[in-house]
């Protein structure tokens, strides 16, 4: 089964991250593909680079870059929920005079036409943090 | 426009100043128009204060989402509901709202929910 991710809930302020990254393993796992995770609403922070939790915790976004790279899954992020929260790419902290980019390797900028595409052509898709 | 298992309906609970979650929702929604998927709204909760007409939102420094609102018809996206318990709980009258929403006792909302192959709540 073709399946795309929904993540809208905050990686700290609720459980959506870890839940969406422990739902989309154990999907791989039984042979379904993840075609594309979105971040969306307060889960865009999950794409940040300068996110530094201590070492005995979890780094929920390094999860999702390996998991990504493991297994070719689209990592999306909205790109106007991400502006307004602070999670910027090169291009982005250029053209609005930001001093630097946080947008952590392995995530792309890109509008709700994604999840729109991904509500389409997928067999499921699943939310986390609705 | 999309097969039926692909009807979208998006449920918003947020009312229209709570964070971004109703323009997040309203945003999805515009865009799925777009896409020309078949997509309907149910305002849930407190939602249901979005559709109050002539609402100021300048005077708490907030962009009013009711030309969004309004706008939805010219999208086709004509599917628009909100339980009457919804109304009814916060003291709103069905008669005086910004959209034509069509009331839902319980049973039809569960009814709703059922028939729409894809839901996504704010």
């Amino acid at each position: 089964m073709k399946i795309a991710v929904l993540v809208y809930g905050s990686p700290t302020a609720s459980s959506a991250a870890a839940t969406a990254y422990r739902y989309a393993r154990a999907a791989i796992g039984l042979g379904h593909q993840i075609t594309r995770v979105f971040f969306y609403g307060e889960g865009v922070h999950g794409a940040s680079a300068l996110a530094a939790p201590p070492q005995d915790e979890v780094n929920w976004g390094q999860r999702w870059q390996q998991l990504a790279q493991e297994h070719e899954i689209e990592m999306i992020v909205c790109i106007a929920a991400a502006l307004r929260r602070g999670v910027l790419n090169q291009q982005e902290a250029q053209r609005h005079g930001k001093s630097a980019a946080n947008l952590a390797a392995g995530f792309e900028l890109s509008g709700l036409g994604q999840l729109a595409d991904a509500a389409l052509n997928s067999d499921r898709l699943i939310t986390f943090g609705g | 426009m999309s097969t039926p298992d692909k009807q979208l309906l998006v449920v918003v609970g947020a009312g229209p100043h709570n964070a971004t979650r109703a323009r997040d929702a309203l945003d999805l929604v515009l865009t799925s128009a777009a896409f020309e998927i078949g997509v309907g709204i149910l305002f849930r909760d407190d939602a249901v204060y979005q559709l109050l007409p002539q609402q100021q939102a300048d005077a708490i420094d907030a962009k009013s989402l009711a030309a969004n609102l309004q706008a939805l018809p010219l999208y086709d996206v004509e599917q628009l509901y909100a339980p009457r318990s919804a109304l009814e709980a916060r003291g709103l009258d069905p008669d005086n709202l910004l959209l034509p929403v069509q009331l839902l006792d319980d049973n039809a909302t569960a009814a709703l929910l059922h028939s729409y192959g894809q839901i996504l709540s704010f």
